[in-house]
């Protein structure tokens, strides 16, 4: 027998990171009402309940999500706490070895469920998405009488089990003078490790609602003001955008997936496995009630990572463009936006260039695909 | 708090982990709270580690355990049933295992 040397030195030790994280959502469907929020659909909408995954199902994705040597999994939706399954799903999900990452809006948490995660905990901070400091401000957001005091009471209970969470702000016309007082008392939550993130620059609805996508792009920040926001501790904003700058910006050329789109997933409410948590389109998405998720990552997926835009508009400006660290165009907003996967986005073009402006890479009326110099101006 | 490891002594792992494989690194995770600690949650043992790990049945004796492993790894005796001991009290400290 060849004997094994013990390597005693490193015996034990603390784990790094392994693989990435698979999303599920639980469910579309949400207790509250959000006006900007681009997935929400009503809490008794009987038809899309109906239409998800059962336990049994998603217990099976969970399998294979521990069989992939996935460490970590998020359970979004919606609101993931509206299922009447859902302790079932977590302590499953735990007794797996998986660790969870919960994503809410606090309001469904009670103290069964605070105990719960007090006594089996996820071993990921929990995610609470905050509408305002006031009850006004918030329910204006929100929309649902009560939906204020519900979520004080939620986040109170995770105070008090001492259940590790952060928060982070959606930037509203009704909310945005609150924006300090947010801060201050994100500051005091003791797992917040840095200043909570704010989504201000709205997706459109996942599955493309012409109606509600009207209300989403009234309630959108302007570039402008977006940036006024972004750089409110200016000589900090620079410094990591400049650093940013070097690491992420040039132009993306013809392929359409530049991100980590597909390397992990989301596997959506009701059984599509979608390469990341925004894109939808049809032909981008995997039915796992006809395969596996081991078959979308190592063939499905791959494939639709090597795609290319065939948009002339966009092979004449975000394909040449060197903003694209700064520019959140990509194919699940194209989708979005304009129901193809490579069309440009003018919105978010708006917010690259208002940026790369404040930023000093670009004048006035400079447009960024026509920047040939571009590697001189991020000091490459 | 120092744990005396006694060598006729039995032990298995805890049901309040889970062992998994990821990748080649063989990992334990905790599944209820008061197991590990609190700011390192997740461990990874190195093969050496999980051989230990694989032979804590609840059959075997700490002894019978250090012994089996004698006949795998090279190492003086004394070496290999230091590791053995060391590891398992700090498993046992960490309610990773438990007496069987």
């Amino acid at each position: 027998m060849v004997k094994e040397d013990t390597s005693k030195s490193s015996l034990w030790k603390n784990a790094v990171a392994f693989l990435g994280r698979i999303d599920i959502e639980l469910t579309e469907r949400c207790n509250n009402n959000c006006q900007h929020c681009c997935i929400n659909l009503p809490a008794d909408d009987q038809e899309a309940r109906k239409k998800e995954l059962s336990t049994e199902e998603i217990k099976q994705v969970l399998k294979e999500i521990e069989s992939l040597g996935c460490l970590s999994v998020r359970f979004t939706g919606g609101e993931p706490l509206l299922r009447e399954d859902f302790e079932e799903l977590y302590v499953f999900a735990r007794r797996l070895g998986l660790k969870v990452l919960i994503f809410t809006n606090a309001t469904l948490i009670t103290t069964h469920l605070a105990e719960l995660f007090s006594r089996i905990p996820p071993l990921e901070r929990i995610e609470v998405s905050v509408y305002g400091m006031k009850k006004e401000s918030y329910e204006k957001v929100a929309r649902v009488d009560g939906s204020f005091e519900a979520f004080w009471r939620g986040v109170n209970l995770l105070l008090e089990h001492k259940i590790p969470f952060v928060v982070k702000g959606a930037l509203l016309p009704s909310n945005k003078n609150e924006i300090d007082e947010f801060s201050a008392w994100a500051a005091k939550i003791p797992w917040m490790d840095e200043p909570p993130a704010y989504s201000m620059f709205f997706d459109l609805r996942c599955r493309r609602d012409e109606k509600k996508n009207e209300l989403i792009k009234k309630l959108r920040i302007s570039p402008g003001e977006g940036v006024k926001i972004l750089s409110r501790k200016k000589e900090k904003y620079i410094k990591s955008m400049q650093e940013f700058c070097v690491k992420f910006m040039r132009p993306p050329g013809d392929k359409l997936f530049s991100c980590g789109c597909g390397h992990g997933g989301c596997v959506d409410a009701y059984g599509k496995f979608q390469p990341c948590m925004m894109l939808r389109h049809p032909d981008c998405v995997y039915d796992l009630k006809k395969g596996s998720l081991r078959e979308a990552l190592t063939n499905f997926f791959p494939k639709l990572r090597e795609m290319k835009a065939s948009n002339q508009d966009y092979l004449s400006r975000c394909a040449k463009c060197f903003l694209k660290g700064l520019c959140e165009q990509c194919p699940a907003k194209s989708w979005m936006e304009q129901g193809s996967l490579d069309t440009p986005v003018e919105y978010l073009c708006g917010i690259a260039h208002a940026q790369a402006r404040f930023l000093g890479l670009l004048g006035e009326s400079e447009n960024a695909w026509e920047i040939k110099d571009w590697k001189r101006r991020i000091k490459l | 708090m120092k744990l005396s490891m006694d060598l006729d002594g039995i032990y298995k792992p805890s049901e309040d982990v889970v062992a998994r494989e990821i990748q080649g690194e063989f990992i334990i995770i905790p599944i209820t709270s008061g197991v590990g600690d609190s700011e390192d949650e997740i461990f990874s043992l190195n093969n050496f580690g999980r051989s230990i790990w694989d032979k804590l049945d609840g059959k075997k004796s700490l002894k019978k355990v250090i012994n089996v492993l004698a006949l795998e790894f090279l190492g003086l005796p004394a070496e290999i049933e230091s590791d053995v001991l060391g590891l398992c009290e700090e498993l046992l400290k960490r309610k990773m295992i438990v007496k069987a």
